[in-house]
């Protein structure tokens, strides 16, 4: 590895990330990105937006929608880098609510599990979660859904 | 345990995560090698596990088991559901661990290593049913929040190891005892090392039972590291929160254990029935203790053709919190009739019990199973979802499969 290439590198990213070049092996790399990312997301949002292009232009959108699961949606950037840094978008998915409910969800998730102020998001997210993720009147009780039929053998 | 990692590229060919940032040293990873990234789409299951379970999460690990893989008396350790609230530790150094006992009711404070306890202390092992506080949340309607649970968070399997009572005595607790709380080693998901992941416990009566273990192992083996190696408190029939996975620290109380998630909506109903979607005040709301009265078809497996006129044999478990179930009945006809099944007694107290009854179909037809429960108190399993809680905690609706005639 070459350190003048490293550093190359570095010209438009923080700090913080300067710190991270000092690791150079791989899961090293990948305990320290994901422990950075937890401990200084608005910050790296910020570096994302601001010097980054990646954000709408170079990401492999398709790729990322149906990997998370999430509904497609213009905005589906700004829900998967604040709703999926601690949990995955599976405890997401399969949850339903109204917009209310949804904002109730953030409110607990700030109050008890470190997530951070949306800011201007916050709308974007309970918008998105109300449109995609709204619970369906499903009454006291559902018939049986999705059986696969098997011979019984005696 | 394995987790397949993926990385996304994009067009340009620079290496990002999913927030579009530049992943340091991409160009140095070698070729073919796989970062975890914040999204993920993850379907594999631990490798210890049966491949036949159904994940709800990945971060944190959440799965179940569908009923037909419950089958077994003793629940094997890869069909065990996967409730985690955190993460689990990465690595255990059995040999140092430490069992810590204090608390206001502790006037002198104790440590013991796990060989200590295994050397001062009698061991007994118990089949303790545990069973997830929101098992079968999928069905509450205005919906609850959490991992979607359908029927597959209970199990029931053999644990070894020391009486919570036995250890309490041996330290010396005051009478101001009111709850044992517990502290695991587990890492709150936002990865702040400062934050409690969950830390419930019991109250004394429940502590001092003779079923109420410190376990070191499951099925005759170590604890399995999703479920707590390599110390766990046991108390079965009650919401498996209860049961502290990895476990380092047991405060006795002088109050209620005020630790993460035994406040608030967290484990806790309304005191009394609320309608649908009401917002309940904090001070409305109690702690779950017993589980209710319930029970699982376990065979056959739903989706059964069988002829018509064939007998064939339905059978599963029930269980009943702290009590002993009484009878399981079954109805063949969306319950308008039932048959009582052979029921076993458990193997122990806390035990789920095993009951099976021969079934006949003699019309063409869909039909469908159901399995109810009913506990010494004369409470039955309810046919529909029971009373709507802010959680979506003990649903104890019958179990129902789907059969049909050739």
């Amino acid at each position: 590895m070459q350190e003048s290439d490293i550093l190359k590198k570095l010209g438009q990213i923080t700090q913080l990330l300067v710190s991270m070049m000092s690791v150079i092996a791989l899961m090293i790399c990948i305990t320290v990105y994901a422990v950075y990312f937890h401990r200084n997301h608005d910050q790296n949002v910020n570096v994302a937006s601001k010097d980054e292009p990646t954000d709408s232009d170079s990401l492999p959108k398709k790729a990322v929608l149906d990997i998370a699961g999430l509904a497609d949606d213009p905005n589906i950037e700004i829900i998967a880098t604040n709703c999926t840094a601690c949990h995955s978008a599976k405890l997401v998915v399969q949850n339903r609510a109204t917009r209310e409910g949804w904002k109730s969800m953030i409110q607990w998730m700030q109050k008890t599990q470190n997530l951070w102020d949306l800011g201007k998001n916050e709308d974007i997210i309970l918008d998105y979660l109300a449109k995609n993720y709204a619970p369906e009147n499903k009454g006291r009780r559902v018939p049986l859904q999705n059986i696969e039929w098997y011979e019984l053998t005696p | 345990m394995k987790r397949r990692a993926f990385l996304t590229k994009s067009v340009a060919g620079a290496t990002t995560t999913m927030c579009g940032l530049p992943v340091v040293f991409s160009d140095n990873l070698p070729k073919g090698l796989q970062l975890i990234s914040e999204l993920s789409d993850v379907q594999d299951l631990p490798s210890d596990k049966h491949s036949g379970l159904t994940l709800l999460n990945d971060r944190p690990w959440n799965i179940e088991t569908p009923p037909h893989l419950l089958d077994d008396h003793i629940t094997p350790k890869d069909r065990i559901f996967i409730r985690n609230n955190g993460i689990a530790p990465e690595t255990v150094d059995s040999e140092h661990w430490e069992l810590i006992v204090e608390g206001e009711a502790v006037p002198n404070p104790k440590s013991f290593t796990i060989a200590q306890l295994k050397a001062n202390f009698r061991a007994y092992t118990y089949q303790l049913t545990l069973e997830c506080g929101g098992n079968g949340r999928s069905e509450f309607n205005p919906p609850a929040k959490g991992n979607q649970w359908t029927t597959g968070a209970v199990y029931a399997s053999q644990w070894t190891g020391v009486r919570l009572r036995d250890l309490l005595e041996a330290v010396g607790i005051n009478d101001n005892a009111v709850y044992v709380g517990y502290y695991g080693r587990d890492t709150h998901l936002s990865g702040d090392v400062n934050k409690t992941v969950i830390s419930r416990g019991v109250p004394m009566s429940k502590a001092m039972e003779d079923e109420t273990l410190i376990a070191y192992q499951l099925n005759g083996e170590d604890i399995p590291l999703m479920h707590g190696y390599p110390l766990r408190l046991v108390a079965g029939g009650w919401p498996a929160s209860a049961s502290g996975k990895w476990l380092h620290k047991i405060v006795v109380r002088d109050k209620v254990h005020d630790g993460s998630k035994m406040t608030g909506d967290a484990y806790r109903v309304p005191c009394e029935s609320v309608a649908p979607g009401s917002k309940v005040q904090d001070e409305n709301m109690c702690i779950i203790e017993s589980m209710p009265v319930k029970s699982l078809i376990t065979y056959p497996k739903t989706g059964a053709v069988v002829r018509q006129n064939q007998h064939f044999e339905v059978r599963g478990h029930a269980w009943a919190g702290d009590l002993e179930v009484s009878e399981v009945h079954v109805s063949i006809d969306f319950g308008a009739t039932w048959q009582k099944c052979k029921l076993d007694a458990p193997a122990n107290r806390l035990a789920w019990q095993h009951w099976k009854t021969e079934v006949t179909l003699d019309k063409p037809g869909y039909y469908e199973v159901w399995a109810r429960a009913t506990d010494p108190t004369g409470k039955m399993q309810p046919m529909i979802v029971p009373g709507w809680n802010p959680k979506g905690y003990l649903n104890n609706a019958c179990h129902r499969i789907a059969v049909k005639t050739s």
